[in-house]
């Protein structure tokens, strides 16, 4: 096991990249996640982050090179301790990078999100070229992720079965079982938009900014503004928030879209994947912790139930 | 044109859709025939009662897939005064 050695030393290596005179501080670190898939900590005005095991370093690197060069959009990176360096350094069998500490959405005042700078982001980033190297986002092997997690953890559980047939029912790409359309998926993608992985940078007040490289590449950009979307068709987030959203994304010529008109012909699939997604992850975190479903899980499980009798919307369908 | 008081040429403003010129020296506002009664008008539109918020009715929902939420999706009760807890982790979550 590696995960008892990783936090103390990448508490260290963060207070080392805080405090480049490598004096003593009064400072306190603050563990920010500890996930399977990373452990993020505080010192001062600098976070360390490991990257899940097995994360590639060269694509890594590319991701944060992307990052560096978008700094009105992504949070640039900063040098690790001495010697500084922005490409990524091993620790144990992880992958540590470094950041400016940024202030997040206050989890707790949720209504207060920045819906508008989120889309307007979006829309910059997707517009933005994608640096020649960079791999696609990872959107898709993040929605098969959550339906293997749900084949193991709770295969028959009552909901598993409207949540399988969903996902069987998408093309290939949204399953990451075959490359996103070439004509589509040229833009370059944040890749797991959701309001955690917004910024204020400075903190506490500066510009929001989108955080967290690791599922960034080019692709389908309508994955981007998929979340969203799945809130909104399952009747979790209200519809002004989604205009809201939406507007924004498109008044900044965000291409995802078309410029007007009813949108769902592109962001069907996408939003549909991310509702089978969350349904997955939904049945697996209850099954695992032996309760039901709330009401709001339980929605989102409805709304995969019911993609069974509509036939999913291709963007550039004459029929729309 | 020159102001009638003390001879500074004044410009032209735009304050709510009402054309006013404005002194460059004295700062004082000259007004066409009718901008008064304008002005007046904008201000006790200001100054009465917001009227109430219209019915969620009066605006056209936005467009939801057919597998979203009944009722056009987007109206369901979940999102609706405080949030659901749980809709709440949903938000931050990957």
């Amino acid at each position: 096991m590696t995960t008892a050695p990783l936090l103390p030393e990448l508490t260290a290596q963060a207070a080392r990249a805080a405090h480049t005179d490598g004096r003593n501080c009064p400072c306190e670190a603050t563990v920010l996640a500890t996930r399977p898939d990373a452990t993020v900590v505080r010192h001062a005005g600098t976070v360390a982050k490991a990257h899940a095991p097995g994360t590639d370093p060269t694509e890594l690197a590319l991701r944060l090179t992307t990052a560096a060069r978008l700094p009105g959009i992504l949070l640039p990176p900063l040098p690790g301790p001495p010697p500084a360096t922005t490409t990524p350094t091993a620790l144990h069998d992880r992958l540590v990078t470094f950041w400016p500490y940024g202030t997040p959405v206050d989890p707790d005042a949720p209504e207060a999100a920045p819906w508008e700078a989120a889309a307007t982001l979006l829309a910059r980033l997707h517009r933005s070229p994608a640096p020649p190297g960079l791999p696609p986002m990872r959107g898709p092997e993040k929605a098969a992720r959550a339906v293997t997690r749900l084949r193991t953890a709770a295969p028959g559980h009552p909901a598993a079965r409207p949540i399988l047939r969903a996902w069987t029912a998408l093309p290939a790409w949204a399953r990451a079982e075959a490359p996103m359309p070439p004509a589509a998926s040229g833009a370059l993608c944040h890749g797991d938009l959701h309001l955690g992985q917004l910024v204020r940078y400075p903190a506490p007040g500066g510009p929001w900014l989108l955080i967290d490289v690791d599922d960034l590449g080019t692709g389908v950009p309508a994955w981007d503004l998929a979340r969203p979307a799945a809130w909104f068709a399952c009747g979790l987030l209200p519809p002004e928030e989604w205009t809201r959203f939406l507007g924004a994304y498109r008044a900044a010529g965000g291409p995802a879209v078309p410029a007007d008109g009813d949108p769902w012909a592109a962001l069907d699939t996408a939003a549909r994947a991310l509702t089978v997604q969350t349904a997955a992850l939904a049945v697996a975190r209850a099954t695992a912790a032996h309760r039901p479903l709330d009401e709001v899980e339980q929605a989102v499980v409805d709304a995969c139930d019911r993609m069974s009798g509509v036939p999913v919307e291709l963007a550039g369908d004459p029929a729309k | 044109m020159q102001c009638p008081k003390c001879h500074a040429p004044m410009h032209t403003y735009n304050r709510n859709g009402v054309q006013i010129e404005q002194c460059s020296g004295c700062r004082g506002i000259f007004l066409d025939y009718g901008e008064l009664e304008a002005l007046t008008r904008l201000e006790s539109q200001w100054s009465q009662p917001a009227p109430p918020p219209p019915a969620p009715q009066a605006y056209p929902a936005p467009p939801a897939p057919a597998w979203g939420a009944p009722h056009g999706g987007g109206h369901g009760h979940y999102g609706h005064g405080h949030r659901h807890k749980s809709f709440g982790h949903m938000l931050f979550s990957s």
